[in-house]
């Protein structure tokens, strides 16, 4: 047992979570699934590789909160109110701009529906952050069908050229001011630009060179016959998915809807095992999907289906309203099934075992921090 | 195990071939070490053992090159994994994955061996290589020489029969590139693997190979044998060789331990004679260090000519990890300055922050008078110039003449000097051609020409041989020696202990961002184990550094 957990439970709990931050407004139930987020990450959390910081996806949700905010005041809030902040100059606009305000009065109930608004969405980054956190999106790899691991091999390393890309630039940039020009300036990026470019260019060429090298995309032979097949049957499976939900979302087609996407999922899936023969690939030390998998991701998926139910017999506590202003209040059950998404700190989930050297990486920067304290 | 048939290939858009008829045989089990200027084919032979050439790069290849009996014209670079290990250049560009341990199974993975066998060889290559306290670890965080271990072990799971390495130690301190060839050494020794590297560096390398091949010129048939015979009439050599055939010894030593012994006539006949200096005298450049305490704000500048760079008490900080701590270093006109020490050592640091691209978060710095990171750009031009570590991070113009004219603007220095400078650097580099199709040596030139053309009294090379060869490294030497001589002062950060002993008049070492060593070459060096050069080995305890030196006493 590594005590790493399967990547796809972290996901499947963040989403969890993140499914029942978007069935409320109650600032109180949002904060408390950030809260429950945020323990979990905190207590769960191992400085291993890719792992993202968590404070980014936090710092995002306040920036978003912000802007928010700003927008309602500005721009004003189409929800009525009677409470008024205060009146800011409205511009004037000509008659074709009608619906449009810019300043004038801000009140109470807009600010505070915006707020309501913009907590739900702060709450859904905080949730992708901590499955973010906890499992980097390149760990899902290891869990990929055979069939879709080259794909997926393919957009990670084009993830990787974004961070290369801007680390790049700072590196050119600085290196105009040896040339004498001011590194600033939309010019100076421009002038940068093309090198940079080149640069990533070749890094790339090279990286691929190095991945044929190292037996990046060996095939197995397999009977034509079934090459065919797993042609017939993803191609099949895939139209039967997209009518399937057509049918679903339509409405009108609700009664074939769900048994053609089942059937198409169920043929797309048959196409991508019978598509995993022709790789060879194997696979080291596998994430697997245990019993703490499955409390972790159970976890997540319950707090999901218990908030929706909620929406069903308590809508009012889900949704306080701005019109007229009433406190808040935290539900009982809602906030039950919410907290129920605290299972993985457990410190059973932490598994039995955890992996060995993580220590020697976090020591690494508090042992430089700490001689630097001495001079 | 590698047999090359009659080989040629051509690229595409070239006149001439890169090789031409190279018949070459390595037995299984053999060290084989490829040597030669550069531009000479060397990394197209090592592509074409692996597959990559003609697959990957495209091109015409003649004849016929077979690696355990799999001819690479019907197997891919994919289908040779198996058998072929490649490492490029750059480890960095080599790696798929962002952990150590995931990185050394990714070969294994590709292969589909099954999950024990990975298991068990991804902790046997983690004890081989020394690197099982590294498995967890963020490839990005290690060091140079962690991760050339890496880019080994990761070729090395999948068991491979050939291992091809492309400079492997050019990137390296002196301690990380004997790390890395002592795990080559063990490999060859204990698991019969058998090993091509090409590589510059040759007095790191040739004492252990097997066999030499040199390939002397451009689609000029490789002279292949012992390491000894061919060392004995290469134009790349190592001092080690180059001070065995001064002395005629017989046979050639390749290695200090061997030389050590065939030279005891030559250091007792050398014992009396005071070694000539590296290169013009200077008055002596111990460094000054400012008295502690209330009287350090009220010290006076130095007597004599105004330091060309100052720095007292210099700290810098990346995040949270000091990069430098309390440095101070004064360095006079004229005076040629080396600065060693490990990968991260804060070499680099130092010479950004004489360019004013970090900020001292203590102390101050002073590059002729001004302190570099409050000075705009175009004034800076004038006191100090660097050439970073790749060249290329200097050059955005699409064709030499334009880069020139690009300078001679930059600089406002009247058309035609830089272009007038890189033809004095280095002869034969074409106008026409895109800065990023020069080789290594007229890049370097370009970038150097580039920086020379605001003509600034403060020059700082960081890690400037990089990928150059011995004739280019020794044209090096001669325009920095000249450009001292005019009264430049140069700062060089380097690896390369041999450029430190024939350039610099004094050398710093830097570890952990702090100064452990400061004072003249021979004084600093002759007793270090890491940083001695091979000369000076050799002649322990004896303070001559280099061949010319001895050459010249001899004469």
């Amino acid at each position: 047992m590594t005590g790493a957990l399967h990547a796809g439970a972290w996901w499947v709990w963040a989403l969890g979570l993140a499914t029942a931050a978007s069935r409320t407004t109650n600032p109180l139930l949002l904060a408390l699934i950030v809260a429950v987020a945020g323990y979990v990450v905190a207590v769960r959390h191992t400085a291993g590789a890719g792992a993202r910081p968590y404070a980014a996806f936090l710092k995002l949700g306040l920036a978003v909160l912000a802007i928010r905010l700003v927008f309602a005041v500005l721009l004003g809030s189409p929800v009525p109110g009677t409470h008024t902040l205060l009146t800011l100059p409205e511009v004037p606009l000509p008659h074709w701009a009608q619906g449009v305000r810019i300043g004038g009065r801000v009140t109470a109930e807009g600010v505070v529906f915006a707020l309501y608004d913009a907590l739900r969405l702060a709450a859904l980054l905080a949730c992708v952050g901590a499955a973010n956190a906890l499992a980097a999106p390149a760990r899902l790899l290891k869990s990929l069908p055979g069939a879709l691991y080259e794909a997926g091999v393919a957009v990670v390393v084009a993830l990787t050229f974004a961070p290369n890309l801007v680390a790049d630039v700072r590196r050119v940039r600085a290196a105009r001011r040896l040339r004498g020009r001011p590194g600033r300036g939309f010019r100076g990026l421009l002038q940068v630009g093309l090198p940079v470019l080149e640069g990533a260019l070749e890094r790339s060429v090279a990286l691929a060179a190095a991945m044929d090298a190292r037996g990046y995309g060996r095939t197995a032979e397999v009977p034509p016959a079934v090459r065919r097949t797993t042609s017939a049957l993803t191609l099949g499976g895939l139209l039967g998915v997209c009518a399937g939900t057509y049918g679903l979302l339509a409405g009108q087609g609700a009664g074939y809807g769900a048994p053609l996407l089942a059937a198409g999922l169920l043929a797309a899936l048959g196409g991508l095992r019978l598509g995993g023969r022709r790789s060879v690939r194997t696979r080291y030390r596998p994430d697997r999907w245990d019993a703490r998998a499955w409390l972790v991701s159970g976890s997540g998926a319950a707090a999901a289906a218990l908030t929706v139910w909620a929406g069903a017999y308590a809508p009012g506590a889900l949704h306080p309203p701005a019109v007229p202003l009433t406190a808040p209040e935290l539900p009982l059950w809602p906030a039950a099934s919410v907290l129920l998404g605290l299972a993985p700190a457990l410190p059973w989930t932490a598994g039995r075992a955890p992996a060995p050297a993580v220590p020697g990486q976090r020591n690494a920067p508090l042992s430089s921090s700490r001689r630097s304290r001495t001079p | 195990m590698i047999r090359f048939e009659q080989v040629s290939v051509t690229y595409e858009g070239a006149a001439a071939p890169a090789l031409r008829d190279v018949d070459l045989t390595v037995p299984e089990g053999e060290l084989c070490l490829l040597v030669g200027p550069s531009g000479v084919g060397k990394s197209t032979l090592l592509g074409a053992v692996s597959g990559l050439v003609p697959h990957f790069t495209g091109g015409t290849l003649r004849g016929r090159v077979t690696v355990a009996g799999r001819d690479t014209r019907t197997h891919r670079p994919r289908e040779l994994a198996d058998v072929v290990g490649t490492v490029g250049q750059d480890p960095l560009a080599h790696f798929v994955t962002d952990t150590v341990e995931d990185e050394l199974a990714y070969g294994m993975e590709s292969l589909g061996l099954p999950a024990d066998t990975m298991r068990r060889r991804v902790e046997e290559t983690l004890d081989l290589l020394g690197l099982a306290e590294l498995r967890d670890r963020p490839i990005a965080t290690l060091s140079g020489g962690q991760q050339q271990r890496v880019a080994i072990g990761s070729v090395l799971t999948a068991h491979p029969r050939v291992l091809v390495l492309d400079e492997p130690t050019s990137a390296l301190d002196p301690a990380a590139a004997e790390e890395v060839l002592a795990v080559l050494q063990r490999l060859v020794h204990d698991l019969g693997t058998t090993v091509l590297l090409a590589e510059h560096r040759l007095e790191r390398v040739v004492q252990y190979a097997d066999q030499v091949v040199l390939l002397p010129g451009r689609g000029e048939a490789p002279v292949v044998g012992a390491p000894a015979a061919v060392m004995a009439h290469s134009p790349v050599h190592p001092p080690v060789v180059a001070l065995g055939r001064l002395a005629g010894w017989s046979p050639l030593p390749l290695s200090v331990r061997d030389a050590r012994r065939a030279a005891a006539p030559l250091r007792e006949r050398l014992a009396d004679v005071r070694p000539p200096a590296v290169a013009a005298p200077v008055e002596t450049a111990a460094p000054v260090r400012p008295p502690r305490g209330l009287l350090r704000r009220a010290r006076r500048a130095p007597e004599g000519p105004a330091p060309a760079a100052a720095l007292t008490d210099v700290s810098v900080r990346h995040g949270h990890v000091d990069a430098l701590r309390e440095v101070s270093l004064t360095v006079r006109p004229g005076e040629t300055v080396a600065l060693m020490g490990r990968n991260g050592a804060g070499k680099s640091t130092l010479l950004r922050t004489l360019v004013g691209l970090h900020e001292p978060a203590r102390g101050t710095v002073r590059t002729g008078g001004a302190a570099p990171h409050r000075t705009g750009p175009r004034e800076l031009l004038r006191h100090v110039g660097l050439v970073p570590q790749d060249p290329r991070d200097l050059l955005y113009a699409d064709t030499v003449a334009a880069e020139c004219a690009a300078a001679d603007t930059d600089a406002s220095a009247s058309p035609g000097t830089c272009r007038a400078l890189v033809s004095s650097l280095l002869p034969d580099v074409p106008d026409t051609a895109h800065p990023r199709d020069l080789s290594e040596g007229q890049r370097l030139a370009l970038a150097l020409a580039v920086v020379l053309t605001a003509r600034p009294p403060l020059l700082l090379l960081d890690e400037p041989t990089r990928g150059l060869d011995y004739a280019a490294k020794a044209r090096l030497v001669e325009v920095l020696r000249g450009l001292a001589a005019e009264g430049h002062a140069i700062v060089l950060a380097t690896h390369d202990v041999e450029l430190a002993a024939e350039l610099a008049h004094r050398v710093v070492v830097l570890a952990e961002g702090e100064v452990v060593a400061d004072g003249p070459t021979p004084d600093v060096v002759v007793s270090s184990p890491a940083f001695a050069p091979q000369v000076a080995k050799i002649l322990s305890p004896l303070p001559w550094l280099t061949v010319p030196q001895v050459r010249e006493a001899l004469s």
